[in-house]
């Protein structure tokens, strides 16, 4: 009972991204191919991030609302059709019930939503040390860490929006022996990042673990190593999290321009109307007049 | 609305038929077109425009919005999820509408505070100030169930503090907050009664919003001289003077809500409420929208619940009685030189609170929670009705032109009669 009530407590500080500024350190800020006004994500990126999440993460966590389909879409890791519908046909969807009444299970479709890792949330419980591991899809925009004063403010300035993100690559390479005295009840690990330090999770990555794609000259496309792996899928996770990120900068900066020219020939249209009475007079004079109120 | 008399002449034979059976057209024509606008107005006397531009884009992507939410708490999270990701542009109208109710709440507080300085709420102006705080207690309620329909963390957790306030009310406390939650606990009931209450506000603040643009049209606007339009050559028309500088704000104020929307659209929320709501998992700090953190500051300064209630009430309901509790003779702070200095103060403390507001309810927050709250209070209670016989006023100009005479001077005005035809030609 003690043990379940330290995981469930170990757990549930996950859900809790606030948490008091000194407590837990600062998550570095990493250089994101999807930050800042003109920020894309970083297709083949995405692809390598795809699979850290299909070999390592998807055995325990889910991504329920991805479809098969979105893998395809402009925006996102695009792998073609092709590549998708052969994807989706490894996955066994259930579906039913047919016309003799009984459900059944049949190949994926690239319509199809990624499938749940345990059958309901019990099961996913059970078999985790008495908690579900939560669902990935929003993962990078339902984690986040304290900015502080003045920082909040200069965010606005300079877009950054990649709190999610930061704390992800950091929580997934903050595993490390804690420090002297330090005592880590059993069924939880040390994160450096963590806030409270005792995660449930397990570390999930270790170097070489997942095979990346080849270049010409026979190496992986991208170092094969527990930074680089977190890297990948925390990207992966920020487009599963935001997939319409690109087509909204990119229509961010056409509507931008456009109410900047609107509002440039609204100026000189209001000059010009205003020039009709003698031009615009503002506010009041100052020093006020000398008459007695 | 106007109570002048419109000089607006039909001039087709339709026109004439139907003016005399409905004066429509005369009334947007006395209102909107001939109605006399004092000539210094700055930009500050456009968020009422920019306010008006708001509630209609949250009325139009809350439209949107509702063909494809799905108000039951077992579907909501996903329905939402569903829009951000499926719904062609279904992301665009769901982070304009998340973030326009910040961008409602800027405009408020700008539109409010300019009201404080320059003394708009003073006589002849108290209904239409009053009707003004009624409007922004809508927009508070509505924004507050707006939060709860994504069915995340922070929407769910905040609906249960905030509910339960309503229990600190002696002896009907409980049943009240029983029948908000329509049940024993916030659930699915709560979730239906929010949603069908979140899309009735709007239309009773558009109502509201009718009779206070009424009651505007009555005296005229205030003016940052404060004092009112003594001839026609201190007013233009407001068609075209005012039109073309409220449009030309709002597109600026446009630029201004895009950039969140395109750039930023999760910054002025939680990252909580992208958690499904969970009644097992309470979240580490439960942290309102930034636009009730002030209140949020004040209801947890006092250790009492019923009295931090009472607290957080009656720092918006005091508005209403500041017409009455300015004893100053001057309306415009330009002429008071000493109550300048506490305006700015009442500023500093209101962000100070917003931002103690957001910090946990420990240690010295809430000390300074509670020294801010005296203050707020004080600035209502005290300062306002003593600074009316103790300071002494700049002298005011005798007409709002002669006082903008220094800045340029002054060409043709309204013509005389004050609501004659505006000028035709260009």
């Amino acid at each position: 009972m003690k043990r379940t009530l330290l995981i469930a407590a170990a757990v549930l500080g996950f859900s809790a991204p606030v948490f008091a500024a000194g407590e837990t350190p600062v998550p570095p800020q990493q250089k994101w191919s999807f930050q800042g006004p003109f920020g894309t994500f970083d297709r083949a990126q995405l692809q390598r991030g795809f699979k850290v999440y299909r070999e390592v993460c998807a055995s325990c966590h889910g991504l329920s609302y991805v479809a098969f389909r979105n893998l395809a879409e402009p925006g996102g890791p695009e792998f073609s059709e092709a590549q998708v519908k052969a994807l989706a046909a490894e996955y066994q969807i259930q579906d039913g019930p047919n016309e003799a009444g009984d459900m059944f299970e049949r190949p994926g479709r690239p319509a199809d939503r990624f499938p749940e890792p345990f059958p309901n949330e019990n099961a996913a419980a059970a078999a985790n040390g008495g908690k579900a591991p939560p669902d990935l899809s929003l993962m990078a925009k339902a984690r986040t860490y304290e900015r502080g004063f003045p920082w909040f403010i200069t965010d606005v300035f300079r877009q950054y929006s990649e709190n999610g993100a930061d704390y992800l690559v950091a929580l997934l390479v903050g595993y490390e022996e804690p420090p002297a005295g330090f005592q880590v009840p059993e069924g939880g690990h040390y994160n450096h990042y963590y806030p409270g330090h005792v995660i449930a999770m397990p570390k999930p990555l270790s170097d070489g673990q997942v095979e990346y794609p080849k270049n010409e000259a026979g190496q992986p496309q991208a170092p094969e190593t527990v930074e680089q792996y977190a890297k990948d899928v925390t990207a992966f996770l920020a487009w599963t999290a935001e997939p319409h990120l690109e087509a909204r900068k990119r229509l961010g900066f056409q509507v931008m321009l456009f109410l900047l020219v609107l509002s440039g020939l609204l100026y000189f249209t209001k000059k010009k109307v205003w020039a009709r009475v003698g031009g615009e007079v503002e506010g009041h004079a100052t020093p006020p007049m000398t008459h007695n109120p | 609305m106007s109570e002048h008399p419109t000089t607006y002449v039909p001039k087709s034979a339709f026109g004439k038929w139907f003016e005399s059976r409905l004066p429509i057209a005369g009334l947007i024509h006395s209102s909107f077109i001939a109605f006399p606008v004092p000539r210094n107005l700055t930009y500050f006397w456009t968020f009422g425009a920019i306010l008006v531009f708001m509630l209609v884009s949250q009325i139009v992507t809350g439209v949107f919005l509702a063909m494809y939410y799905t108000p039951n708490a077992a579907l909501a999270f996903q329905s939402v999820e569903h829009i951000m990701r499926d719904v062609n542009y279904g992301w665009l109208i769901r982070y304009l509408h998340a973030n326009g109710a910040s961008m409602f709440f800027v405009a408020v507080y700008i539109h409010i505070f300019r009201n404080f300085y320059y003394g708009s709420y003073k006589a002849p102006r108290e209904v239409l100030y009053i009707l003004g705080v009624i409007i922004f207690l809508l927009m508070m309620a509505t924004a507050f169930m707006g939060y709860v329909l994504p069915w995340g963390q922070m929407s769910f957790w905040g609906a249960t503090v905030i509910t339960n306030l309503f229990s600190a009310i002696p002896v009907v406390g409980d049943t009240i907050v029983s029948y908000l939650w329509g049940g024993y606990s916030v659930g699915n009931p709560t979730l239906n009664r929010f949603f069908s209450l979140h899309y009735l506000l709007p239309f009773m603040i558009a109502g509201v919003v009718i009779l206070h643009i009424w009651a505007l049209h009555v005296p005229g606007q205030n003016n940052p001289t404060g004092i009112p339009i003594k001839s026609g050559k201190d007013a233009v028309p407001f068609t075209p003077y005012a039109t073309i500088k409220d449009i030309f704000a709002v597109v600026v104020f446009m630029l201004f809500f895009a950039y969140w929307v395109f750039y930023l659209p999760n910054y002025l929320g939680h990252a909580d409420n992208y958690i499904p709501a969970n009644p097992a998992v309470t979240p580490a700090h439960i942290v309102p929208e930034w636009y009730f953190l002030p209140f949020y500051a004040i209801l947890r300064a006092i250790p009492d619940k019923l009295g931090g209630v009472i607290a957080m009430i009656s720092a918006i309901l005091i508005w209403c009685f500041m017409p009455w509790l300015d004893t100053s003779k001057v309306r415009s702070t330009a002429y008071r030189p000493l109550y300048k200095q506490f305006f700015w103060l009442f500023v500093a403390v209101c962000i100070l609170l917003g931002w103690l507001g957001s910090r946990p309810a420990e240690g010295w927050y809430v000390i300074a929670s509670q020294i801010c709250t005296v203050y707020y209070f004080a600035h209502f209670l005290i300062v306002l009705p003593v600074l009316g016989f103790v300071e002494r006023p700049l002298p005011l100009p005798n007409s709002i032109l002669e006082s903008v005479m220094g800045v340029q001077k002054g060409g043709a005005g309204m013509p005389a009669g004050a609501n004659a035809e505006p000028h035709s030609k260009g």
